[in-house]
């Protein structure tokens, strides 16, 4: 046995587990994470940029990239926006009263999660399409839904509905409700146990969801092309051009595109660990 | 139960909170699937048959439900080593592993999907030496459990990850000290605790993976009776505006996600409970 591995009293005790078992499954880690995680990275950037900056920069100008990213940032924007604000809404309803039929609501609220984006498509086509019930009325009135950016805007909703509610439902349905009842009982009106009773103990886990809600709605491919009719400059999105300048075989332009999100979901990762790291350190101090 | 109905008095703002909720909910979840409900009322008996016995459909099935269960299984494996590591050890670049754990949630699919394709079609990085071996990956199914696998990754990782965290090392040290080696200490005294997490994070990998659809388009190829998965059966009946047989193939594949989302809730429950003893 070699030294390393005799008993020793202590902190050291710990390490008898075999070191060899150790450094393989560090090694295994190591190489899955690479093949699986950083070499469609790379690959991505390397296709991006192979070409020159002159022709990623050609690429990502073209005006129906600029048109795509455009609605894009659109949906995204009034997608993040309206589902942070049912969030807060819905985790408020469903933690701080006591009532029949709540598991129903959560389930409805998580049913996004277990519906396939292409079935989120569909729903809407059904529903605000040729042959949907609402047809007539909308014809009538000159609205267009189907085809149009307000669907897109729809189905993105659609599947990123559970995010925010998901993550802040668990916080505060472990606070428990004494502190906003204190709160009202003093006289603090809605509003005001709201925004300085409650939010303050939500506020991490409220910024961890909304970027993780971002990075699914920039991002949402088959909801998005079931619903989008695929009109270039008009109903698409940037993963939808992707998708047309690769099936066009226009390869460097699609990856120069995906290089812009590429870059963005880097950001958004780098954004999620270090909002996780201040979360955490805030709570170890609270605990103190 | 008194106090849960007085703070029910106390807390203002339950009707307003409510209405909005069930408001939202009602308008973007329930009239679109209440929607696709009478849509499906409306088959007759012979369409549903007709979608049910086509050898088109039924084979997209039997490849979407394979690749995700091979996809989901990979990531038992390879995920719970991640956690494991992640967890115990401390070694250069452990935080960088970590942080790009959530890279498939945060990339989006379409992307993900021509990345893996070009890594593994002949003349790709990872595609050329494999060929040579007389394997190829992108335009067949090994590419469509390759696109799982990195999209369903995440899932398996954060839910065992939470577990181990919470797993003391004392009990392996107890058992290595009365002489029990690696593998016993790993059947016997880890596997046990992270059963339920195991079961969950396959459960909900395996329910992603049926429904995924952008990243693997890409690299499936999309051969008929060989490499087409099932929403792409959904697409391909939209675009030749046969909305009926399309809500067909969705209901089928509605049915199967939630049975499996009823069995995650089932694990969750009983995991709840484990926790609480």
């Amino acid at each position: 046995m070699p030294p390393s591995q005799t008993v020793k009293i202590g902190a050291e005790s710990r390490r008898q587990e075999n070191p060899f078992i150790k450094n393989a499954l560090i090694v295994i880690s190591l190489l899955f994470t690479l093949l699986m995680l950083v070499m469609p990275l790379l690959v991505v950037v390397t296709q991006a940029f192979g070409a020159g900056w002159a022709n990623f920069a050609r690429a990502v100008t073209d005006t129906f990239t600029v048109k795509a990213l455009q609605l894009t940032l659109l949906t995204t924007v009034i997608a993040v926006a309206a589902n942070t604000l049912f969030g807060l809404t819905a985790a408020w309803c469903l933690t701080r009263y006591r009532y029949r039929g709540q598991s129903l609501l959560i389930t409805m609220i998580d049913l996004p999660f277990a519906v396939s984006p292409i079935i989120a498509g569909l729903i809407f086509i059904l529903t605000y399409g040729r042959l949907g019930w609402t047809h007539s009325f909308l014809e009538a009135h000159n609205l267009k839904i189907v085809f149009a950016a307000p669907g897109i805007v729809m189905a993105t909703i659609f599947v990123t509905i559970p995010f925010v509610a998901r993550e802040i439902i668990p916080v505060l349905t472990a606070r428990g409700t004494d502190e906003e009842q204190a709160a009202v009982l003093m006289g603090a009106g809605f509003f005001r146990t709201f925004f300085y009773v409650t939010l303050p103990h939500i506020r991490w886990a409220l910024v961890y969801s909304v970027i993780l809600c971002t990075a699914r709605a920039m991002g949402e491919f088959g909801a998005v092309s079931v619903v989008s009719g695929h009109l270039r400059g008009k109903t698409n999105t940037l993963p939808l051009h992707i998708e047309i300048l690769y099936n066009e075989h226009h390869y460097r332009e699609a990856f120069a595109v995906s290089a812009i999100l590429v870059i963005t979901s880097i950001v958004i990762l780098t954004a999620r660990s270090v909002v996780e790291r201040i979360a955490k350190k805030e709570v170890n101090q609270s605990v103190r | 139960m008194s106090q849960t109905r007085q703070s029910k008095k106390v807390i203002p703002g339950f009707g307003l909170t409510m209405g909005i909720t069930m408001s939202y909910v009602g308008f973007f979840v329930l009239i679109p699937m209440i929607s696709m409900a009478l849509q499906a009322a409306q088959l007759s008996f012979k369409e549903i048959v007709q979608v049910a016995t086509d050898a088109r459909v039924l084979s997209s099935y039997k490849v979407s439900f394979g690749c995700s269960f091979l996809a989901a299984a990979i990531n038992v494996v390879f995920g719970t080593i991640l956690a494991w590591v992640l967890v115990r050890y401390r070694f250069p670049g452990r935080r960088l592993i970590d942080g790009l754990i959530e890279l498939p949630f945060a990339l989006p699919t379409a992307v993900a999907g021509i990345a893996l394709t070009s890594l593994t079609t002949d003349k790709g990085w990872i595609g050329q030496p494999l060929s040579h071996l007389g394997i190829s990956v992108a335009y067949t199914k090994v590419g469509i459990v390759t696109a799982l696998t990195f999209i369903t990754l995440p899932f398996m990782v954060r839910s065992v990850q939470p577990v181990l965290e919470q797993l003391s090392p004392d009990y392996e040290e107890a058992g290595r000290t009365l002489g029990a080696g690696s593998f016993t200490i790993f059947r016997k005294i880890v596997l046990p605790e992270l059963k339920p997490a195991v079961m969950t994070g396959f459960s909900l990998a395996l329910a992603r993976g049926l429904g995924e659809y952008g990243s693997v388009i890409f690299i499936a190829g999309n051969k008929p009776f060989q490499t087409e998965i099932a929403p792409l059966m959904i697409v391909t009946r939209l675009e030749e505006f046969l909305y009926g047989q399309a809500t067909a193939v969705a209901m089928f594949m509605l049915f199967a996600s939630f049975m499996i989302m009823f069995m995650v809730n089932r694990l969750q429950i009983r995991a709840a409970r484990f926790v609480e003893n």
